[in-house]
């Protein structure tokens, strides 16, 4: 049984190869910024993070949570705008479909690339973090495999939303309705039990907020607790996620 | 190998309310160049379509190589060449790249098609080109690399839809050539076209359809002489009231006015032409019958817009 997917998955990470330059800074530079203006400008206000009793400094708080967000934003991209101009405007999917490589094969191959995208770009922000003294601490490793499970939850998920699009301004709605919500309430930026109850319920239920509840502890050399719950969660939505985009995919390539 | 290469039996296909193929079967016979020609929303593409197991029939069957479609899609495909009517050549590789690319979603090992890319990339004549990206090919040389890339297989049978349609005509005199050394090779081609000249020289055999029926099926010249007389007079510049319906009609078997032009469809010309001397300021044009005449005298003159 040969892997159909494999060709396609090759075929992306053969273009991203030529362009890796460009693709590495545009993916890499902003969550930087990000960590480096908040991190270090709004972490001399704050100063420290009470969690569970422990005070710890801002800039490790953010850097955890915002790992997370990196993997959410670097899949969901791929899944979105680049997987839709190969689907739809270079007609990719198509020429490949003519030889023996079936649309499911062409799906998976589209969701392990948002996926591995994701790893690159957090296994790239993990090795700054490291130099610049943020983190150190080996449960890092085990950060990894995670975080490539974020990333496959979101591009399953983004890929629901490729399934739907008629061009690219549909995906303002998913990012306006969705995935900015969720950066403000995952806990990325400040912990959620500042936050009044009702949003703290809708908290609970996003996927990014297991994430975090899963890296931020190795973040401060601590084991995760509720692992089950956290990775059953994030299992399911990636399950659902996958399953809903599989049928509607299937759906828009039958006409 | 007797069995045939291709076979559709009683297609149908319904989009709604709409029905775009209606009951539509043929067969292609190995070595043969089965052209369907028709004008736009005929059902062509959906017809090709279901050839490849990417639209399901609602009925009727598709064969392909004695299998099945869709179950045995894969299986078929493994020996099939396919270009579609829009590239989707990859515009981030090369001509070779693009070759090599695609050469993987068959399952071949790398040096296998690494040792096809030069024979085929010489034969869409692109060999000084192995480097370039398609957006730096001209609309020829695109749809070659697409003819080559399908080739990279090398498939038996090869499903073309519309292979020509935006060249100009040296890219098109080129593409048939190498579609003529593909037949000559032994595969067989079903092919889609708008253009009644490239149905005339490549096909052996031609299906007419029109609103997802097949009007007409038959070797091109037999065609002809079946349903048309074998001259044309076109007459330009007169009223086209008093041309076709005076003293003229006694010459033709039949006449069509179509805008200014009045088409006179004739057995012998001469007489027509003889008479047509008195009709000063009319200006006109003798020609044998073509497939073009044949396929407006089947589909009608009207314009069709949609799709």
């Amino acid at each position: 049984m040969r892997l159909r997917f494999w060709p396609v998955f090759l075929r992306n990470f053969l273009v991203w190869k030529k362009l890796l330059i460009p693709s590495l800074i545009a993916n890499i530079a902003e969550p930087l910024m990000w960590l480096v203006a908040f991190g270090y400008g709004l972490g001399a206000l704050v100063g420290e993070v009470t969690m569970g009793g422990d005070k710890i400094p801002y800039i490790v708080f953010l850097a955890s949570g915002s790992i997370c967000m990196s993997a959410m934003n670097a899949a969901t991209f791929e899944a979105l705008y680049s997987a839709f101009s190969r689907m739809h405007v270079q007609k990719t999917w198509d020429g490949i479909m003519n030889a023996p490589v079936r649309l499911d094969d062409v799906l998976l191959a589209e969701m392990l690339w948002a996926a591995f995208k994701a790893l690159f770009t957090v296994t790239a922000i993990l090795l700054v973090m490291l130099a610049l003294g943020i983190v150190q601490t080996w449960k890092l490793l085990m950060a990894w495999p995670i975080l490539l499970g974020v990333g496959v939850v979101f591009s399953c998920l983004a890929l629901i939303f490729n399934a739907l699009a008629k061009g690219y301004d549909f995906f303002t709605y998913y990012f306006t309705l969705f995935l900015t919500p969720m950066m403000f309430l995952s806990g990325i930026f400040f912990p959620l039990d500042t936050l009044p109850t009702a949003v703290r319920w809708v908290a609970d239920v996003l996927p990014l907020t297991h994430a975090v509840a899963l890296i931020r502890p190795l973040f401060l050399d601590q084991w995760p607790s509720n692992v089950l719950l956290h990775a059953g969660v994030l299992l399911t939505y990636g399950l659902v996620g996958w399953m809903i985009a599989l049928h509607l995919t299937r759906k828009r390539f039958k006409q | 190998m007797n069995e045939s290469q291709l076979r559709c039996t009683h297609l149908t296909k319904r989009f709604g309310d709409n029905l775009v193929v209606d009951d539509l079967s043929f067969e292609l016979q190995p070595g043969e160049c089965l052209g369907v020609i028709g004008p736009n929303g005929a059902g062509k593409t959906t017809t090709f379509r279901m050839c490849l197991g990417l639209t399901a029939p609602d009925s009727g069957s598709v064969n392909v190589f004695g299998l099945s479609m869709p179950q045995d899609a894969l299986a078929i495909k493994e020996r099939l060449g396919v270009v579609s009517q829009f590239d989707t050549l990859d515009p981030d590789f090369s001509c070779a790249e693009n070759l090599m690319v695609y050469g993987r979603y068959f399952g071949m090992r790398s040096a296998d098609i690494q040792s096809r890319i030069p024979t085929l990339l010489e034969f869409a004549a692109l060999s000084h080109k192995a480097n370039a990206k398609p957006g730096e090919l001209s609309g020829g040389m695109k749809r070659r690399l697409s003819l080559a890339r399908s080739l990279i297989n090398n498939p038996s049978l090869l499903l073309l839809d519309e292979p020509t349609t935006g060249l100009d005509p040296q890219a098109r005199h080129l593409m048939w050539e190498r579609l003529q050394q593909l037949l000559q090779q032994g595969k067989s081609i079903l092919l889609t076209t708008h253009f009644m000249d490239e149905a005339e020289r490549l096909c052996d055999r031609l299906l007419v359809v029109d609103h997802g029926r097949k009007i007409a099926e038959g070797k091109p010249r037999d065609l002809i002489a079946e349903h048309l007389e074998p001259d044309v007079v076109e007459v330009y510049g007169g009223d086209t009231q008093a041309l076709s319906q005076g003293d003229l009609r006694a010459h033709a078997q039949r006449i069509e006015v179509s805008g200014d032009t009045v088409f006179f469809y004739t057995q012998t010309a001469q007489p027509l032409l003889q008479a047509l001397l008195a009709y000063p300021g009319v200006r006109s044009l003798h020609r044998p019958a073509n497939l073009e005449d044949l396929f407006l005298k089947l589909t009608g003159r009207q314009i069709r817009e949609e799709g």
